[in-house]
């Protein structure tokens, strides 16, 4: 998915020359783009725009289309009953910004209860996630007896769908299931409360924990070997080693990861929808908002909710990317010249000389 | 920067697009109204559809088979859909927005009539080409909408009083409970039995769904009052409903239903019934010939549902047939609906997948009772049977209903409160 430069299980192994080669790439590549933008004639910029077209038209079509047609939609009201025929007219009002302002107004409560619960899932999950999913990578990482086993176990979570995943969490959490069994106490978790929160938390932690954990253990077999070897030498005991050589060096990767989760779990629906159920104000989250307005045929208020959502995640990942330098794309953070890039090298760097 | 910030606007605009795309399908204009008041004409002869929930039992396809060996030049094809309820009303509202023929004639939930009627979704049917007098008078109701027929009833259901009979006779009780105190009576007489010891006492569904909206209703009108009035209007605000919302509050604090009951749909009910956890619970007939292969077999059997002072009123279920607006060949389809929905195929409905049909008269025939001894039960249960608001948004008021009964059954407002809380919305409901 991303930041598959290096298959897994090759890069580990890699000798020495491989090693410094890599540090050096980025540098070059830098380089090589700093005097970019000068070259280019106007021929090859229209060769680069005809090449470049095909993508753009899909994306036109798939992704600018349906946006403006939520964007024009959410304008538009719900089509209203004739109290004299009894039939529901046929064309739907223009009601410029009453959608929106309904929204903040009148369902105001439901739409910050539904706001603060999608953000609440949000860094919770992925906090827990980061962490375990951490964990689980450096696991995987490890050489032992049975490795293969445990790597292929920790990611059946993640191919479960999680429509799947949520009937199988509704019985675990049923009120003779096994949750309750395992507690000794009868708690009903899907019943308003903050117990359904925490179903939800725990049941989309068990399933997307396994995410941020192939993903990291992709950034950490690119870890040369003998930057631990040197810190070893150097005195460094295994925290020192994680705070100091693993977590900067795999932090490209994990960033990636954080992100993708942090969009993913803002769009959270299926999860609390079917593990404790649609208008459960404890669990509501900005897409059932929306799932419920189309769902009672009012497209406009549903597109509006659409479009807030969407601004809101939007918010998310522009701050991502700017503020952590998070690397969406996979071709070095060093090629663009931020921080972390910088940073990066500079680790890079140090652990030659140390080498 | 300006890459970084259209792959960020890229990146969360692929993420949203599906959201975005659902939201966009609806956006018709709406030019060109279909199906306008009065009798449209049905005309034109060919194949056409039939759609309706996933035929777990086969009699649909058995008889759409009857009726192409028939016809072999109008052919029915049968289009299942998923077998919950909500997708079922979504794919059809689906194809109801984009005008598509695809969809002839629909199996309707008889609580979706008005929503479609009002929509013009569906086409108003000629009354006197159906045998409506020969059917039950509340399964024909919930087939109109302001007067107009929309729909023909091909299945009817009504709620049910299952019960311990063992139980209640090894206790001395000689027959089931009328009202809700003899029912509580019943249980504590029950509970002094030592194998009944840990059993509650009685069951609904109670989770926050529309199967709540179904009890709710239901325990209003068992104390005589009202959701809506004859004219649709709420009136649910009064000392009658609140009677017996509060039968299930006190159900609720006194242990009569047990308090994980409020995370029961019909299917947790009916295990715990057939676990030997209860002694009386409310469910369709459908779970009758469950219960009978499971341990409970031959110790349970069916009562009409209790109420305040005498026997209660059970909410209306089943599934009507209607014809779409928007589809071909309506003269074919509007023959089949009377095929469909005809004495005969009825009872062969009966037999083979226990739908409860329609027409009167079925419900006292000897050979079926002998199959379904809960029937004449059942009758009584559908003709006392008030049908859920009939309403063109059943959705928003179902979900109303749904806050506010939840609120009240697990404490957190009083009864008088969420009825006076429902009472308001249910008003605004139907202003919008």
């Amino acid at each position: 998915m991303v930041d598959t430069e290096t298959p897994p299980g090759t890069a580990a192994d890699e000798p020495r020359g491989a090693f410094g080669g890599r540090s050096r790439r980025p540098a070059a590549a830098a380089v090589r783009r700093r005097r970019g933008p000068g070259r280019p004639s106007a021929g090859s910029g229209r060769m680069a725009a005809l090449l470049v077209s095909p993508t753009l038209l899909v994306l036109t079509v798939v992704v600018l289309y349906p946006t403006i047609m939520a964007l024009r939609e959410s304008l538009y009201g719900a089509k209203g009953l004739d109290p004299k025929t009894g039939f529901i007219r046929t064309t739907e009002p223009f009601v410029g910004l009453r959608n929106y302002a309904d929204i903040f107004g009148e369902a105001s409560e439901r739409f910050w209860n539904a706001f603060w619960n999608t953000t609440f899932f949000t860094v919770v999950t992925v906090g827990l996630e980061t962490v375990i999913g951490v964990a689980m990578a450096l696991v995987m990482h490890r050489a032992f007896r049975g490795r293969a086993l445990v790597r292929a176990s920790i990611l059946v979570p993640w191919a479960v769908p999680t429509a799947i995943s949520a009937l199988l969490w509704r019985w675990i959490f049923h009120s003779d299931g096994i949750a309750n069994a395992l507690i000794g106490h009868q708690v009903l978790w899907t019943t308003e409360g903050f117990h359904a929160k925490v179903a939800v938390i725990i049941a989309e932690v068990w399933k997307t924990a396994p995410f941020i954990g192939l993903l990291v253990l992709a950034g950490l077999q690119v870890i040369p070997k003998e930057v631990y070897e040197a810190a070893r030498i150097d005195g460094a005991g295994p925290l020192g080693q994680f705070w100091r050589i693993t977590l900067p060096l795999v932090k490209p990767a994990l960033l990636v990861a954080v992100l993708f989760r942090c969009l993913d779990a803002l769009r959270m629906f299926d999860l609390p929808y079917i593990l404790v159920g649609a208008q459960k104000t404890s669990v509501e989250t900005l897409s059932m908002l929306a799932q419920d307005q189309a769902s009672n045929v009012r497209f406009g208020p549903a597109a509006a909710y659409a479009v807030i959502l969407f601004l809101y995640v939007f918010l998310i990942a522009l701050g991502f990317v700017r503020l952590l330098g998070a690397d969406v794309t996979g071709d070095g953070g060093a090629a663009r010249g931020n921080r972390s890039g910088r940073r990066r090298r500079a680790v890079g760097y140090g652990a030659e000389v140390t080498a | 920067m300006k890459t970084r910030t259209t792959r960020a606007l890229r990146c969360s605009a692929v993420l949203l697009a599906a959201q975005v795309a659902l939201a966009a399908c609806g956006s018709s204009d709406g030019s060109g109204s279909a199906g306008q008041a009065g009798s449209p004409s049905f005309t034109g002869r060919g194949p056409i559809t039939y759609v309706a929930g996933k035929d777990s039992t086969g009699s649909v396809q058995a008889a759409i088979d009857r009726w192409n060996e028939r016809h072999p030049k109008e052919k029915v094809t049968f289009v299942q859909l998923p077998t919950d309820a909500d997708s079922q009303r979504q794919q059809m509202i689906q194809n109801a927005e984009t005008k598509s023929d695809a969809y002839t004639v629909l199996s309707l939930d008889v609580v979706w009539t008005s929503e479609f009627a009002a929509h013009q979704w569906v086409d108003r049917l000629p009354d006197k080409q159906f045998p409506l007098r020969k059917m039950l008078t509340p399964v024909v109701e919930t087939a109109r909408y302001r007067g107009g027929l929309y729909a023909a009833p091909s299945s009817s259901d009504g709620g049910l009083l299952y019960y311990r009979s063992d139980l209640l006779k090894k206790a001395g009780i000689g027959g089931p409970p009328a009202t809700w105190s003899e029912m509580k009576a019943d249980c504590a007489k029950v509970k002094k039995l030592p194998e009944a010891k840990d059993m509650s006492c009685y069951a609904g569904q109670f989770q926050k769904y529309e199967g709540l909206t179904v009890n709710f209703s239901e325990a209003v009108n068992s104390a005589d009052g009202v959701v809506t009035d004859a004219r649709g209007n709420p009136d649910v605000d009064t000392p009658e409903a609140r009677k017996g919302l509060d039968f299930l509050v006190d159900s609720f604090k006194d242990g009569t239903i047990p308090k994980e009951a409020i995370t029961y749909q019909e299917e947790d009910g009916r295990q715990a019934f057939q676990a030997g956890k209860l002694v009386f619970l409310r469910n369709w007939p459908y779970m009758y010939s469950l219960a009978q292969k499971s341990k409970v077999a031959g110790k349970f059997a069916v009562a009409p549902l209790p109420g305040l002072t005498g026997p209660g009123s059970s909410s209306l279920g089943g599934h009507n047939l209607a014809l779409s607006s928007f589809a071909k060949n309506k003269a074919t389809a509007l023959d089949f609906i009377k095929f469909f929905t005809d004495e005969d195929s009825a009872a062969r409905n009966l037999k083979d997948a226990s739908l409860a049909p329609p027409y009167a008269n079925l419900y006292d025939d000897t050979a079926l009772t002998r199959q379904y001894p809960y029937l004449p039960v059942l009758k009584q249960s559908i003709l006392r049977a008030v049908p859920r608001p009939r309403v063109v948004q059943y959705g928003d008021v179902s979900s109303v209903i749904e806050r506010q009964a939840y609120a009240a059954l697990t404490g957190a407002k009083s009864s008088a409160q969420a009825l006076k809380d429902l009472q308001g919305d249910l008003q605004k409901t139907a202003t919008q």
